[in-house]
């Protein structure tokens, strides 16, 4: 049955929510501290637990997968009502700020990709004079 | 009579409205997608882009701080696009995840937390020393207002901060969400953003959820739970950090 689905999507989110809001009160912290993460984790693990013992059948799968292809039509509905002309006629601090933030925060995504990889150690011994060619290689293009 | 009894029909049916208007729009942008870039730029991309032109047109026309839902006749848009059914979707899409793939990018979704509230408080601290503010708390809550839109005026609240500054650092903050939704797809490729595990590093250091959930969607659908499930924690961290290390920080530097 589909409602099995979509209740066990509705238990996993307000429960995750539910530890997120009393994280919050224990830490201090006047926010949720990660309800939809926590609640995601739940559905990962107890999902994968019930799909593994059969208990959810072709038509219960469809409950969830209808909410999470209906997503991106939500997250449209989102841009939708974002306080835009708020935002833009701020004035340069608050513009700059955020642009400035987005763009360092791009440049670190390749930046701690490399720098957690298991086999990130080895790779750099081999290639250590290709990559200080490299590295020199790029600063003279970015000049 | 007719427009009288449509409005009424549209207003009270509220979220069904809200279905048929970005169902619309989705149409619309998979057709630009299609029909002007041969799908090289991915039909949400656009969805997600004319969601924000509409709704800066809405909010010239209704004066108001909500965009399109405003407009009494497009409220439902709101519920549609609410927190409720927001995070519903997004954990919704959590089902299907490789726990294995999770298990392994873990570790690198925890740095990445950290860094990234640092790289983004760093960035909004600098922009504030350049046009001359020097005091910690307007200082602390603007850098807070880049790590995100909530983060901000909550710290700012907890310093005492002016209401010019806290506008200000909640303006950043909507600033850093809307780049993201809007670069993500052009950047992705550049930045090696296609698997799951750059997508945990790319939301634990964007941190903001609407950002990073309409910035992957537009990437790639297949990315969206693993950069939310690390931005899901952000915002609590910064408000966390915010009032505290960050601020002891700034008045150890600035007095």
């Amino acid at each position: 049955m589909i409602i099995y689905g979509v209740a066990l999507l509705s238990i996993c989110t307000l429960a995750g929510l539910f530890v997120g809001d009393l994280l919050g009160v224990l830490l201090g912290v006047p926010s949720n501290v990660g309800g939809v993460g926590i609640a995601m984790i739940l559905l990962i693990f107890g999902g994968g637990y019930l799909s593994k013992r059969g208990l959810l059948a072709g038509k219960t799968e469809q409950g969830i997968e209808f909410w999470s292809a209906i997503y991106i039509p939500i997250v449209v509905a989102m841009a939708a009502q974002q306080n835009v002309v708020g935002a833009l006629s701020s004035g340069p601090v608050a513009i700059l700020a955020g642009l400035l933030a987005v763009g360092l925060s791009f440049a670190m995504v390749p930046v701690l990709d490399k720098l957690g990889r298991p086999d990130a150690a080895v790779e750099k011994k081999s290639h250590e004079p290709g990559t200080a060619a490299q590295a020199t290689a790029t600063a003279t293009v970015q000049r | 009579m007719i427009t009288e009894t449509l409005t009424k029909v549209l207003t009270s049916y509220g979220l069904i409205s809200g279905f048929a208007v970005i169902g619309a729009t989705m149409w619309v942008s998979y057709w630009i997608s299609a029909k002007f870039t041969k799908g090289r730029l991915h039909g949400s991309a656009i969805a997600i882009l004319l969601g924000l032109v509409l709704s800066y047109v809405g909010g010239l026309y209704s004066g108001g701080q909500k965009g399109l839902v405003d407009i009494p006749l497009l409220s439902g848009i709101g519920i549609l696009g609410g927190a409720m059914l927001r995070d519903f979707a997004i954990i919704a899409t959590a089902f299907g995840v490789n726990p294995e793939e999770l298990k392994r990018a873990g570790i690198s979704g925890v740095i990445s937390l950290a860094f990234g509230i640092f790289v983004s408080f760093i960035a909004g601290v600098s922009v504030a020393l350049v046009f001359g503010y020097t005091d910690a708390v307007s200082l602390t809550t603007i850098g807070a207002g880049a790590v995100t839109y909530i983060v901000g005026p909550v710290t700012g609240a907890a310093l005492g901060a002016s209401s010019e500054v806290m506008a200000l650092s909640i303006a950043a903050g909507l600033i850093k969400a809307m780049a993201v939704m809007v670069v993500t797809p052009f950047v992705a490729p550049l930045i090696g953003l296609n698997n799951p595990r750059s997508a945990v590093i790319f939301g634990g250091l964007m941190g903001t959820s609407s950002g990073v959930a309409a910035g992957l969607a537009a990437t790639d659908p297949k990315l969206v739970p693993y950069g939310c499930l690390t931005a899901a924690f952000y915002t609590a961290l910064g408000c966390l950090l915010g009032p505290s290390l960050l601020y002891f920080m700034m008045r150890g530097l600035f007095g």
